[in-house]
């Protein structure tokens, strides 16, 4: 589960399922500055890669996110 | 703090496995049991009234881990095992097939099960939905083409069957004994957007009705309203609410009163723990003493009472979530933040009843508590936000989302 053993130099790089994505926006709450739910009721991922010290947020996306729809590469 | 030799959680779906996950993230290397009544690997319900009732997704789909992934976490699973009776005093587990366990930390995470309608035990045709073999169950009458499903009760769940049932092209009558649906949570006027939308899917909606019979030899063939009138039947699904899955914890010396009662920090007794749809806290936020059956919840309260295992009673922290739910229904999703109830002041903050997309907050002693949206995810999240930092409700009605 979560992000696993920490790569170092490798960035995470996280990938969200838009088949699967429904735009509940739990993940923008948790972390705004990477998840963004636009008027459009998109999903709009900001940034793919943030910095290393966002792990355990992006972790708690992945956990929090009702559909299942959010993983981390790396 | 000495950490428990070993953690035991009875209860194997979405509260006890994210308990059990978060046990080892947080390092905890003791042995960790999950003790589930179901024959099956831990799997999410919401798809279960949704994606899997469609038939748009296969059953798998559901299943929140592998068998693989709990062996790699070092999470032992006992599927198929109910738990029977706990006595506090001796920290023993008892169970159906007779063995005992004595448990050093213990998580209860036994959920809630479907009420049911009295006396229909004997028919077929009549179920419930809260678990993947009443799904199956359910599929497999409709599969077999009886076309005319009543579903009892408005509620969240009735609802989406109601929903989902009708998209796939049967014949639905809903039956709500309150005039409006939901209009004890969401207000008569957002419980009157919820009715037309049913309605102008052609869902036959009878509200402020109750059943007062079930005809049927060896299967339901007809449910009879407390109006007089009778609807025929060839499948009954009974959605009218669920009871916490304590009764096993009667005699255990734990406090029983609609659920498992807890402190702030989801301490039920020394060492045990409680979480889900089972537990009963005061939430310091709201400063309500509460029990909430949505999946977030499950999630969350899993993790902190995973985590509170592993603290000194002096490092515990209160579980004061703002509880967060959704509901899929048509091509509506509902979603609902805070403890909003009818009698607060009330705002629409966005969009109109009328194009059914929408956002109102709910106000209380000058605070938001509570935000209702319909298709508007972004606006809820962004006032959930504003209800976690205690925004008062004239701020949160002024500002810019
Ligand atoms: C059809 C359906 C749709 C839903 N949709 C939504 C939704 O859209 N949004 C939302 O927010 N929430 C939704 N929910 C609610 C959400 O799924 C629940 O809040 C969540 O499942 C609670 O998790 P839990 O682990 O606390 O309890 P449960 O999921 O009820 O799990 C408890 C487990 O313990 C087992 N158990 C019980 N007693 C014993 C015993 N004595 N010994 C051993 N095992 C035992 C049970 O069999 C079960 O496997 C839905 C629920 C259902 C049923």
């Amino acid at each position: 589960m979560g992000g696993g053993p920490d790569k170092k130099g490798v960035p995470m790089k996280i990938v969200v399922d838009y088949d699967l994505c429904e735009s509940n926006a739990i993940c923008m709450q948790i972390l705004p500055e990477v998840f963004e739910v636009r008027d459009d009721d998109f999903l709009y991922v900001l940034d793919e890669s943030p910095a290393e010290e966002l792990r355990p947020k992006v972790e708690e996306c992945v956990n929090r996110c009702p559909k299942q729809a959010i993983s981390i590469e790396g | 703090m000495i950490p428990p030799r070993s953690v035991t959680i009875v209860g194997a779906s979405l509260a006890g496995l994210r308990a059990a996950e978060t046990l080892r993230r947080e390092g905890y290397d003791g042995s960790i049991t999950m003790i589930g009544d179901e024959p099956h690997l831990p799997y999410d319900r919401p798809p279960l009234s949704k994606q899997i009732l469609s038939g748009e997704w296969p059953p798998e789909r559901s299943g929140l881990t592998s068998a693989e992934a709990l062996a790699d976490a070092g999470i032992e699973l006992l599927t198929s095992k109910r738990a029977i009776g706990f006595d506090l005093a001796t920290r023993q587990l008892e169970f159906g097939d007779g063995g005992t366990l004595v448990v050093d930390g213990l998580i209860l995470a036994t959920g809630a099960r479907c009420r049911r309608l009295r006396a229909t035990d004997h028919l077929a045709g009549v179920h419930v939905l809260r678990g993947l073999d009443d799904v199956e169950g359910l599929r497999r009458e409709l599969d077999t083409g009886p076309s005319r499903v009543v579903v009892v009760g408005a509620g969240f769940i009735g609802a989406e069957v109601a929903a989902t049932v009708r998209t796939a092209g049967f014949e639905v009558t809903l039956v709500e004994a309150e005039a409006t649906p939901l209009a004890r949570v969401l207000g008569s006027e957002i419980g009157e957007v919820c009715a037309e939308i049913h309605r102008d899917h052609g869902v036959d909606l009878r509200t402020g009705v109750g059943v007062v019979s079930v005809e049927g030899s060896r299967r339901v063939e007809s449910v009879g309203l407390s109006d007089g009138s009778r609807v025929a039947a060839d499948i009954l699904v009974v959605g009218i609410g669920v009871v916490p899955n304590t009764e096993w914890l009667e005699d255990s010396g734990l406090t029983i009163d609609n659920g498992v009662v807890c402190d702030q920090t989801s301490l039920a007794a020394p060492g045990v723990v409680a979480a889900g749809d089972v537990a009963r806290w005061p939430n310091p936020r709201f400063n309500e003493v509460m029990r909430v059956e949505h999946w977030d919840n499950a999630v969350e309260q899993g993790a902190h009472a995973a985590r509170r295992l592993l603290v000194d009673d002096s490092a515990a922290v209160a579980f004061a979530p703002v509880p967060w739910f959704w509901s899929d229904q048509y091509d509506r999703k509902i979603q609902m933040a805070g403890r909003g109830r009818p009698g607060d002041e009330m705002h629409l903050a966005t969009g109109s009843f009328a194009e059914r997309r929408f956002a109102v907050l709910y106000g209380r002693a000058g605070r938001l508590v509570g935000v209702v949206g319909f298709n508007r995810p972004r606006h809820v999240m962004r006032y959930k936000s504003m209800i976690e930092d205690g925004v008062s409700f004239e701020n949160a009605v002024s500002a810019d989302v």
